[in-house]
């Protein structure tokens, strides 16, 4: 696959404040890469330099092949599906999608021919002559697509285009959205707060926080091998707890010493230790490789979530075994199941229990989430 | 593109002010002319204050403003409570349609049917004149009501809903709830209302021609009366304190409603900080 | 089971509590829009006879079509039509560089675009007599540079110059307003899917202000066609308009009944004018602010 677009070390500040600090990132034809992180991360604002609302104070936007940090969004083979979607309230659904094409000054019969072909692949076949404000969120959205579509452009932009639908809808959405790009070929940048969302749906992930990106990867690569704090606990759940390096393949944390898979890190050196909450066998105290004492258990339906206290450290665990609270456990953890990281500027941050309710408390607020 | 766009508003602005520029000029002129400017003096503002009709005619005018203003303030606030309150559509259509009419109709007409209904009522009651301060106040609380009412609604609209039924869960009775609770919470709308009226009453000349006689006089009426004669720069003079005045109650208005505004971003900043505060 | 029928029965006292403050407004509005309304019609369709009694009489009706106001009522038309177009043509620019100020300069510029409405419009009026008059200013900077005298008052466009400016910022206003709520991601989008400049202006920005201009075309409309202290004073009362006969009927000749035919003509136009403004704003899906 050839690079089609290149960022290459794009910084960008708003009165003082550097929202994108020296991004470098490739992205290849017909990708479905996933630019992730919460709100104020710079996500959005690097989207908005690729479509050419925004323009870099530093670095080059490389669009196959050509600079084109100063050409403006009317022409640049992109396309994009904006944050609420921006449809014309002043024309209906065919008017909207037909809307490039009417630019182009194209002949009537190929408008229509193009403007019911993306009303098929959008499922909307039938509503040209409907309200575009009248229309739902899931229908707004699609008109939305196929708008964009429409020229057929080399990549798509999304930007948080399921925000604002529940969450039924957004999962429907999700799929549609990937059944269209592997049908049309097209590389879709994607730009979300979701991590459920970035896993399921890209071939490219990129974590990003503090206007810098984290760690670019397949989905896979970031669940199983966070670089760092902030992606372990950005994405799922994780338990980061501070460890030693003993020597290759053997780890030290929490008072006990584990044999792991990971290597190449110095000798005794410091180190944060990642162990995701499903990796955890609970087990009888005496059996375990650490002890400690249940301060918590909800049950999830799937499985039971536990807060468990070990040594002052609050760690979070799944088991489908009940256990009461208040009696003392071990945990039994295999050497796949540990992940050893460098330490980072998020060491520390993320990773521990103890004040979960209040994270809890946090995410269902819907606002919070909110980009921009 | 930039500096054409700058040109232009100059231009507009250049259009717009010119006139009150020259008559605030001259209203210091020492001469008695409005085209040649001798010299500055405070000459006309001065035989202002010393003329007694003058001072008759302004006094007449804040009276009315502040009396139709606040009757208008009163009548309208009730009203916009009424009518948000009101069930019936077609009752609720009826009376906002009614209402607005002095506001789509043209002064002219506006001014002309009360003056009739008044003609009438005199003729009626064999009245020797009926025409003066009470038909202009009338006439003055008519065309001010729409504009309190319009300015009110969107502030009860706005209102938590919730509001008034937790003042009445905890004890209040409805009049109580709506003094206590509700009334606070519209309070800007309200004073914005009043301002609104204050200064729309302070202008109106058609409206308040038609319905007074010679004996009742406001400013407007006057300078109207003044430009049919041969006119003396004291016309400026008095028409610069006018505006003046109307500046005055704008900038206060609008240093209120700024001051609202700060108190609430101040309010949504705190909630941000609350929010991110949790978050790290 | 007592409590929730209690509770109904204060519920309902509440909301009759609540209405029953719309009262005094209803009472008032009865008394004071709506029965003058209704003597304008009714002094529209009578006359008085020698001893003050008044008879049914369609004779103010048909006067209208007579000569001395058939050309009042197409003067005052076209007058205020040529107006509403120069107010349109000049504000549309303006309220579009307004809404692309810095937001924190915008609020200042408004202000200043609204403050000259605060002056009073027979100053304003007259101030502009005084620049072109004879001996005014115009005339005096001419003679001053060695040019002949013009003749700039008491003509047409002297008229129409009144209430161009007298009525301006009734049309930035509210096409300003529309304008600044313009999301700038329509914007965005227009330019995404291939608009430049002038396309986006003719694709997006106009269709989607149409209801601020219509909405500042019946509010400059509206007063021009009914004004009358204007057209005496810039056009030496040579340019009778519907607003001057009305108040000719009222302040001199007594007339009341064909000054009230003639305003019930005038109000009678302007409807009509809404309605067919609302015609348009609705055909556009836009709203009237």
């Amino acid at each position: 696959m050839n690079k089609l677009i290149e960022l290459k070390g794009i910084t960008k500040s708003y009165d003082g404040e550097t929202v994108l600090n020296h991004i470098n990132l490739d992205i290849h034809d017909h990708e479905f890469v996933t630019l992730l992180g919460p709100s104020g991360c710079g996500k959005t604002t690097t989207l908005r330099i690729i479509g050419g609302f925004v323009t870099p104070d530093e670095g080059d936007v490389i669009f196959d092949g050509a600079r084109i940090n100063d050409l403006p969004p009317y022409k640049r083979h992109v396309n994009t599906v904006f944050q609420k979607y921006a449809l014309f309230p002043h024309l209906n659904v065919y008017e909207n999608i037909a809307f490039a094409l009417r630019l182009a000054r194209l002949p009537e019969a190929e408008i229509s021919r193009r403007v019911k072909e993306m009303l098929a692949l959008v499922a909307l076949s039938g509503f040209e002559k409907k309200n575009v404000n009248l229309l739902s969120g899931g229908q707004q959205q699609r008109v939305a697509i196929a708008r964009a579509l429409i020229n057929k452009p080399r990549v798509l932009l999304l930007d948080e285009p399921l925000g604002a639908l529940d969450l039924k809808l957004r999962k429907d959405m999700q799929n549609e959205l990937k059944k269209i790009q592997t049908q049309t070929g097209i590389t879709f940048i994607y730009v979300t707060h979701d991590q459920e969302e970035a896993l399921s749906m890209s071939d490219t992930v990129v974590v990003m926080q503090n206007g810098v990106i984290q760690q670019i990867g397949t989905p896979t690569d970031i669940y199983n091998e966070p670089v760092n704090a902030f992606v372990a606990d950005f994405i799922g759940e994780s338990n980061i707890v501070d460890g030693v390096m003993l020597e290759d393949k053997l780890v030290s944390f929490s008072g006990h010493t584990f044999p792991c898979l990971d290597s190449g890190f110095g000798k005794n050196q410091p180190v944060d230790v990642v162990v995701r909450p499903e990796d955890v066998d609970v087990v009888s105290p005496e059996k375990g490789m650490l002890r400690g004492i249940v301060s918590s258990v909800t049950f999830k339906g799937v499985h039971y979530e536990i807060i468990v206290d070990i040594g002052g450290f609050k760690w979070m665990i799944q088991t489908t075994d009940y256990v009461a609270p208040e009696a003392e456990i071990g945990l039994y953890i295999e050497p796949d199941a540990i992940h050893v990281m460098n330490k980072s500027e998020f060491s520390g941050q993320f990773g521990d229990y103890s004040s979960f309710s209040d994270e809890m408390d946090n995410i269902s607020d819907p606002d919070a989430t909110e980009e921009e | 593109m930039k500096l054409l766009s700058r040109l232009y508003m100059v231009l507009i602005f250049v259009f717009l002010y010119a006139p009150l520029l020259i008559m605030v000029l001259f209203s210091f002129n020492e001469a008695n002319s409005l085209s040649n400017f001798t010299g500055f003096s405070l000459r006309w503002y001065e035989e202002l204050f010393q003329s007694e009709e003058v001072l008759d005619v302004l006094s007449n005018t804040l009276i009315l403003a502040l009396l139709s203003a606040a009757i208008a303030t009163v009548v309208g606030t009730a009203a916009a409570v009424g009518i948000e309150k009101m069930r019936t559509r077609w009752l609720k259509t009826a009376v906002n349609t009614v209402s607005n009419m002095p506001m789509m109709n043209p002064d002219i007409v506006t001014g002309i049917s009360m003056a009739l209904l008044f003609a009438f009522a005199m003729k009626l009651f064999h009245m020797e004149s009926i025409f003066g301060f009470w038909t202009v106040l009338i006439a003055h609380v008519t065309f001010n009501l729409p504009y309190v009412i319009l300015s009110v609604v969107p502030k009860i609209r706005q209102m938590d809903r919730f509001l008034p039924e937790a003042a009445l869960d905890l004890g209040c009775t409805p009049m109580q709830s709506f003094f206590k609770v509700e009334l606070p919470a519209i309070l800007p709308g309200v004073l914005s209302g009043f301002v609104m009226a204050l200064t729309l009453s302070l202008d109106d000349f058609v409206i308040s021609y038609f319905n007074t006689d010679g004996d009742f006089q406001t400013l407007p009426i006057y300078i109207f009366g003044m430009t049919k004669r041969t006119v003396t720069p004291d016309i400026y003079s008095l028409s610069t304190l006018l505006f003046a005045g109307v500046l005055l109650l704008l900038i206060l208005s609008n240093l209120m409603q700024s001051h609202a505004e700060r108190k609430e971003q101040r309010i949504a900043a705190a909630k941000r900080r609350a929010r991110s505060g949790r978050r790290g | 089971m007592g409590r929730v029928i209690l509770k109904e029965k204060m519920n309902k006292k509440r909301s009759f509590l609540r209405t029953a403050a719309a009262y005094p407004h209803m009472v008032w509005s009865v008394l004071f829009i709506v029965a003058p309304l209704i003597f304008v019609l009714y002094y529209a369709l009578t006359e008085e006879d020698a001893s003050g009694n008044f008879y049914f009489s369609f004779a103010n009706i048909t006067a209208l079509a007579g000569e001395s106001y058939l050309p009042v009522f197409f003067r005052s038309i076209c007058f205020a039509v040529v107006a509403t177009a120069i107010c349109l043509v000049l504000a549309y620019p303006l309220a579009y560089f307004l809404s692309k100020c810095k937001v924190s300069s915008q609020r200042m510029l408004i202000m200043l675009v609204m403050l000259p409405m605060w002056m009073n419009l027979l100053i304003r009026t007259y101030s502009w007599m005084n620049i072109l008059e004879t001996n005014g200013l115009i005339n005096n900077l001419l003679t001053t540079i060695g040019l002949p005298n013009a003749k700039l008052l008491g003509n047409g466009a002297a008229v129409v110059l009144g209430m161009v400016y007298n009525f301006l910022p009734y049309m930035i206003m509210p096409i300003y307003t529309v304008m600044s709520k313009i999301d700038s991601r329509y914007l965005e989008a227009a330019a995404d899917l291939g608009c430049n400049g002038p396309q986006t202006m003719l694709r997006v920005i106009l269709p989607l202000s149409a209801s601020g201009i219509i909405s500042g075309i019946t509010m400059v409309f509206v007063p021009s066609v009914s004004t009358f202290y204007i057209s005496q004073k810039m056009g030496n009362g040579r340019f009778e308009m519907i607003g001057d006969t009305i108040e000719r009927q009222f302040m001199s000749n007594y007339d009341y009944h064909m000054g009230a035919t003639l305003s019930l003509v005038l109000m009678v136009l302007i409807i009509i004018c809404l309605a067919v403004m609302n015609r348009f704003g609705d055909e556009d899906g836009g709203v009237l602010v």
